[in-house]
């Protein structure tokens, strides 16, 4: 039965979505983090998805998988902040490339997609109830 | 008897499959809106059901084998289908070509086109229902 299939690709794209917004958190979270147990500036983090067939016979249904989670490789934002400790010598200090207007996108995007396949959960839900229902007075 | 059954249905039989094929193929246009380098698909409903209904001939291209190590060919199967690639109204700069809004109104289409499936089907059963009660 074909329908059960978009209960696989939107739960793909569900957790593809919510290991997004993941990642979107921690770049907003850390936005300030200075340092890090590498002691380096945090890196915004970036997921990369992949499509994936998600039946070996069946190419019709493709769902979502996380194909890497890459680090921003644009340079860090210096701060002039001669008081701080981590401070170079010229009085700057090396904050993270996070930009957080992106990632408040990204937030919007990847909750507004989570949301589109929970409804298309729904909606092949309530077609597999009617299809239950059939030949029944 | 137990045939003919098989072949009252067998239209409300295809097109509900069809339909659910369609209602997936759309699922992963909508599940893969954010993957850079994806192409948005679809099948042609259409032609697959007229394919599906006229499936009763046999042998549809079959290639003749006279030796266990020639190739067959690949004839369709009864409900095997084309899946085509969508024109793209505006792609974007990583290669993704679904269009959300096309996804969501052929989504909702499906989903209707599928309900009008069952409602026919359902009228069949109540017409094979009526004819068997005793009056």
């Amino acid at each position: 039965m074909s329908l059960f299939g978009v209960f696989d690709i939107a739960s793909s794209a569900m957790a593809a979505q919510s290991i997004r917004l993941n990642a979107t958190a921690s770049n907003i979270a850390n936005a300030d983090s200075a340092t890090s147990s590498t002691g380096q500036p945090y890196r915004a983090k970036q997921v990369v998805f992949s499509a994936t067939p998600l039946y070996a016979n069946q190419p019709q249904a493709v769902g979502v998988k996380v194909a890497a989670v890459s680090e921003d490789q644009s340079p860090p934002r210096l701060v002039y902040d001669p008081k701080n400790p981590l401070a170079d010598g010229n009085g700057y200090i090396a904050m993270p490339n996070v930009n957080v207007v992106e990632e408040m996108t990204n937030m919007i995007s990847a909750s507004r997609a989570y949301q589109t396949n929970a409804d298309m959960m729904n909606t092949a839900k309530t077609l597999l109830q009617k299809t239950l229902q059939l030949g029944q007075a | 008897m137990l045939s003919k059954l098989d072949a009252f249905f067998a239209p409300d039989e295809a097109a509900l499959k069809l339909r659910g094929m369609r209602q997936e193929v759309i699922a992963s246009n909508i599940a893969n809106g954010d993957t850079p380098g994806y192409k948005a698909r679809d099948i042609d409903f259409g032609q697959a059901y007229q394919r599906a209904l006229s499936a009763a001939q046999p042998a549809r291209l079959q290639m003749t084998q006279t030796d266990p190590r020639h190739l067959g060919g690949n004839p369709k199967q009864q409900l095997e289908t084309d899946l085509l690639y969508r024109n793209d109204l505006q792609p974007s700069i990583d290669g993704n070509t679904v269009d959300m809004n096309t996804e969501m109104a052929n989504f909702a289409d499906n989903a209707v086109h599928y309900q009008a499936s069952l409602t026919f089907m359902q009228q069949h059963i109540a017409g094979l229902r009526a004819a068997l009660q005793t009056q």
